[in-house]
Order: C-alpha cells, then structure tokens, then sequence
C-alpha cells in the first residue's frame, strides 16, 4: 500500500517535468537546424559580451599611419579608414547586436505584450478598448519613418546638445556616476524605446485573444469560484497558457529587432559615432572608394550580419514549428 | 453573414478619420517639439535673430503648437491645403510630392512582380517536392536573401554590379526603363521573395490532397496540368490578395533605404531628407498619406482573410 502510493507519487513528478514545454525544448533539440541556428546564435551573444576581452584592439583606436591596410596577421580583416581594425569593430558591433536584441526583446515583445495583452483579454470593459485602440493607431503608422522622427526629435532632449543638458545627464548628475554618455548608453536606449513602443501590438493582440478564449474555461472558472485574486489568475492559470505564444513572438522578433538598429543607425538615428554597430561599419563599407578597393571592409560585417540574421529567422521558424502545432 | 461584413468594414472605415486625427496631432506635436525649427535650418550661416522672427510670424511658427495645429486642421479640412513645403521654398505639397510618388510607384511595380513571378511558382514547386530534400534548400536559399537587410544589400549589389562587372552605373537614375534600375528592383524584390513563396507553399500543400486533386490525376491528366490549373488555381489565387496588402509595408521600408542609397528621386529618399530638414508641412502630409495606405491595406487584407476564410468568418471574433 506504502509501496503503491510512493510509485504514484513518483510517477506523478515524472509526468510533471514531462511539461509541454519540456516536450516543445526537446523537439525543438531534435531538429539539426534549430541546434545549428542556436550553436551560431549562442557564439555570436558570446563573443559580443565578451568583447572587450576578445577584440584585439579597441573600437575607436585609430592608427592613421596604418589606414585602410589590407589583410595581415596584425589586422585580419584590414582597417578603415582612420587604421580602426575591421575584426575588432565587427566584434564590438556584434556587441551593440546583443544589447538592442536582448533589451528589445525583453521589453517590446515579452514584457509589454504580456502586460498589455493579458490584461486586455482578462479586464476587457474600458482598458481593453484603449489598450486595443491604441495598438491600433500605432500599427496604422508607417513604422520606419516614425522611428527615424521620434528618433530625431527625442535625441536631443534625452542625449543632450551642444546648448542644453540632456536627460542622461541630468541622470547622471543624481546617481553621481558619469560613465553613461561614453558608453553609448543614450543611443541603445533610444532604439531600444522607439522598437519597444512599436513593437508589442501584434503579440498583445495574439495574446489578449488567447486570454479571451482561456478566460471561459473550465479551470480558469474553477479557480474563480475558489476565490482566487486577479493576479492569481493571471499568473498561475492563464500565463502557462500563453507562454508558447510569447516564446514564439520573441523568437520571431530579434531578427526584425536586429535589422531595425542597422537601418537607423544607417539613417544617422541610431548608435552614434564612435561606438561601432553593424549599420555604421555598413555605412563607412559603402561608399565608392571602399567598394573598389577595399572590399573587405563591406563583405565581411556584411557576411557576418547576414549570418546572425538568417540564424535568428530560422530558429524563429523552428521554434513557431514546434510550439505552433498547426504550423507544422 | 455578408451583413456581418458589411458592418465590419463600415465600422472600420468609421475608424479611419479618428485615427488620422490621432496621427496628425502626434506627428504634429513630435515635429515640432524637436529643438530648431525650419527657418534656423535653411538660413544656413545667415543669423538674424529679427529676421527669423519675422519669418515665423509670417508662417505662424511663433504661436503655441496646439493653435499651430488648430490653423493646420482647419486648412485641410476646408480647402485641403497642407501648407507649404519650406524646404522647396514655398510651393504646395501635392506639387513637390506627387512626381516622387509617381517614381516610387512604379519602381515598387516592378519590384512587386518580380516578387510574385518568382516567388508563386518557387512555393509550388517546393510544396510539390515535400520530403525531398529540394522543399527546405529552396525555401532555405530564399529565407537567406530575405535575412539580409536593404541596407547590407544595395552596396553588395552595387559592389558586384557597378564596381566587378561593370553592367550598371553605380548609382543615378535616369528614367524607369533603364539600366540603372536594376540594382534597386533587385534589391526591393528579392527580399519579399521568400514570405511569397511560403504562403504559396502552404497554401499548396493543404490543397494538394483535397479530393478534386485526386479525382484529376485519376482522370489521367498529367502532373503539371494537376498542380498549375487544379491545385495553383485553387490555393494561390485566394492568397494574392492577402500578400499584397503585406508587402507593401516592406516595399515603403525598403524604398527608404533602396532610394536614399542610390539617389533616386522618390518618395523614400523624399520622407528621409524631409525629417532631417525639418520640413514639417512635408512630412506631416508624406506620414498622413502613408498611414491612410497602410490602413486601406490592412482592410483589404483583413476583410479578404474574412471573406475567403470561413473559419475566421463564422468564429465571431471579427471585432
């Protein structure tokens, strides 16, 4: 008798780590190319917080004696321009890749979507609407230009200028400690706010739909009817519930998220010179004496934007395959 | 049913004046809440503090923003007058805008059936080839151009095109039919080609064994008469509609990046250089028009999934 209800116990446990997102890790383990995407994702988050230890020189020393050589052991990838080593640029640029993904990601396609989305879905009534209405205006906006204009006009309020003291600074003075400003912390907070406030609309939509259809169900009314607060709802019965969708939004955003600080920091309204990001090592690869001489400068933050960004939509698509059943 | 739709889209477009409101103010606001103003910006080295005053009486630049914005609306609903472009030293906006928009257009045409010839037939064949190892290296190859960004792109395509072969000039525009337009189509169209040619996959593959198919191939017709007029027709053509409202939103995106890059004269080198000179009339007007595309587009998109869809047609979710 002892012995039986041991075993059910322990079967139990065993059935519980067997969670569906357990079983989702798993599949999506089994598949070569979700492993392949993570091992190439994983190196490159690595190398990027590593960087300052990795990088054999520093982003903005410059040798003018040695500008724009070519290919040697001292410089693998040549210099630029100013003599800044390409391989080290590339690897604090990858850096500035893993800030703006990982902050946007956390903010604009988990934390905000859920908020907004579970609490739209769960409250309806008044705050659904605005929440909702809301999301729509800012979907109906044309993202790239609005991002560039906010951009333009919250930088100098929040940066500073050369007549007026910017917010950071201001921020900086009240902690008392003044490394802020120099280590480029305006600019990834800037695209990481503008990406943010455009981009929890459609995972706050997905996720206040699922929130409506769970709301109705059994053991959501079960656990109502046992007095549990609002909270206790939200967070023990109804988030397990859209975590998939969640993890599958998140996924599917960082290789957008990625393209975006290029683009902007491309347009002037990104990281600002001299902090390295894969739009301004594009930026300085682009133009006409560069193109014909020194090709290397552009092919290989190229190669390796192109790399980071196919690894991200790929395993965008492999985690949507095992989380998504109907995708498959 | 039909009628559930009718009020759908008549709510929708009740939406539509609301939500330009909303835009217009904000734009409105955020132009103008950024430091300088267009009269400090074009006077160059020029500094006289009551000249510049003058000028921003004459344009009402001195008075507060709300009153500003209030002139602006009252402007543009009675006559439709946008105000003038300071940048293009005074003419009217719809006469500096309309050509780039026009360049733009039929750029983004061209961009838009490349993407489709390609993209359809591509997402066929791969679903026809399902199991093999074609399906995934097609769509994969594909997926790869979609991953590069237009910004990463227009150089490398410049850098083989312009620079190595030495087809095309590296840059310029002259005129629509021209050599010079093949970098920028490329650039614009490839990219989309992957979202085409997946939603023609899957839409393939969930008619590829419904039972029409099958009865065709009992008749004995041959496989390509199969797929290009029973499952193609039948699975694809629904789609068109969906992916032209979405890739729109790219092609705006990509034209910013594509035009600046190049120094084409349209809308998307247009809006860049119009936010950075602070031109707000302009950009006032290029925001408010593009915003009312988006939403045209979402609708014809959403009512489409709605009419051709009956599973989100009769799940009552339509809000």
């Amino acid at each position: 008798m002892v012995l039986a209800a041991a075993y059910s116990q322990v079967s139990e446990a065993a059935v519980r780590t067997d969670s569906p997102m357990g079983r989702a890790l798993r599949r999506l383990l089994r598949k070569r190319v979700a492993v392949a995407c993570l091992a190439v994702i994983l190196t490159f988050y690595t190398v990027g917080a590593l960087a300052a230890w990795i990088a054999p020189y520093g982003y903005a020393e410059q040798n003018l004696d040695a500008s724009f050589e070519g290919p040697s052991l001292h410089h693998p990838f040549g210099t630029d321009r100013n003599g800044r080593d390409t391989l080290s640029r590339t690897i604090f640029a990858t850096r500035t890749t893993l800030v703006v993904t990982l902050a946007t990601v956390a903010t604009g396609s988990i934390l905000l979507p859920l908020t907004l989305g579970m609490l739209a879905g769960y409250r309806r009534g008044p705050i659904d609407s605005v929440i909702m209405r809301v999301g729509e205006i800012l979907a109906s906006l044309p993202g790239l230009p609005m991002l560039v204009l906010i951009s333009v006009a919250l930088r100098p309020r929040f940066a500073g200028s050369a007549t007026q003291e910017g917010w950071v600074e201001k921020f900086e003075d009240w902690i008392g400690w003044h490394g802020l400003t120099s280590s480029g912390f305006a600019d990834y907070f800037i695209i990481f706010f503008v990406l943010s406030l455009f981009g929890w609309v459609g995972g706050a939509r997905l996720i206040r739909t699922q929130v409506l259809t769970m709301r109705g169900s059994e053991h959501v009314l079960a656990a109502e009817a046992c007095g549990a607060g609002t909270l206790r709802i939200l967070f023990r019965h109804l988030l397990p519930n859209v975590m998939p969708l969640v993890i599958v939004g998140a996924s599917a955003s960082l290789g957008a998220i990625a393209t975006s600080e290029i683009g902007l920091t491309f347009l002037g309204v990104g990281i600002q010179p001299p902090h390295p990001s894969f739009g301004a090592l594009i930026t300085d690869g682009a133009s006409r004496t560069v193109l014909e001489n020194h090709p290397q400068l552009l092919l290989v933050p190229a190669a390796v934007v192109a790399t980071q960004i196919f690894a991200f939509n790929l395993l965008g698509d492999a985690v949507n395959d095992v989380l998504t059943p109907r995708a498959r | 049913m039909t009628d559930g739709l009718a009020a759908y889209i008549v709510r929708r477009l009740l939406f539509v004046p609301i939500t330009l409101l909303i835009v217009s103010l904000a734009t409105f606001y955020i132009t103008r809440w950024g430091p300088g103003d267009p009269v400090s910006v074009y006077s160059g080295q020029f500094r006289d503090e009551e000249a510049f005053d003058r000028v921003r009486h004459q344009y009402g630049l001195d008075k507060p923003i709300i009153q500003q914005y209030g002139i602006w609306l009252r402007d543009v609903v009675t006559d439709g007058d946008f105000g003038v472009s300071f940048r293009y030293r005074d003419r009217d906006i719809p006469e500096v805008i309309g050509p780039r928009i026009w360049v733009s257009a039929r750029l983004g045409l061209y961009a838009f059936i490349i993407t489709f010839l390609v993209g359809i037939p591509t997402g066929i064949y791969a679903a026809v080839r399902q199991g093999t190892w074609l399906d995934p290296v097609i769509i994969g190859f594909f997926l790869l151009f979609q991953s590069i960004p237009v910004v990463v792109a227009v150089p490398m395509l410049v850098m083989l095109f312009a620079v190595w072969l030495d087809w095309v000039p590296p840059g310029g525009f002259d005129g629509l039919v021209s050599r010079s337009m093949l970098i920028p189509t490329l650039a614009l169209s490839v990219p989309g080609i992957a979202g085409v040619a997946r939603l023609a996959r899957t839409a393939t593959l969930s008619t590829l064994h419904d039972d029409f198919v099958r009865t065709a191939r009992a008749k004995g017709l041959d496989e390509a008469t199969v797929v290009f007029r029973h499952v193609a027709r039948n699975s694809v053509v629904p789609l068109m509609t969906t992916v032209v409202g979405l890739s729109l939103v790219g092609l705006i995106e990509g034209a910013l990046f594509t035009e600046t890059l190049l120094g084409i004269p349209g809308i998307g080198s247009f809006i860049y250089e119009a936010v950075r000179s602070q031109d707000y009339n302009v950009v006032l007007a290029v925001v408010l028009l593009i915003t009312v595309a988006f939403m045209v587009a979402n609708l014809v998109v959403d009512v489409a999934l709605i009419a051709l869809d009956p599973r989100v047609r009769d799940s009552g979710s339509v809000r």
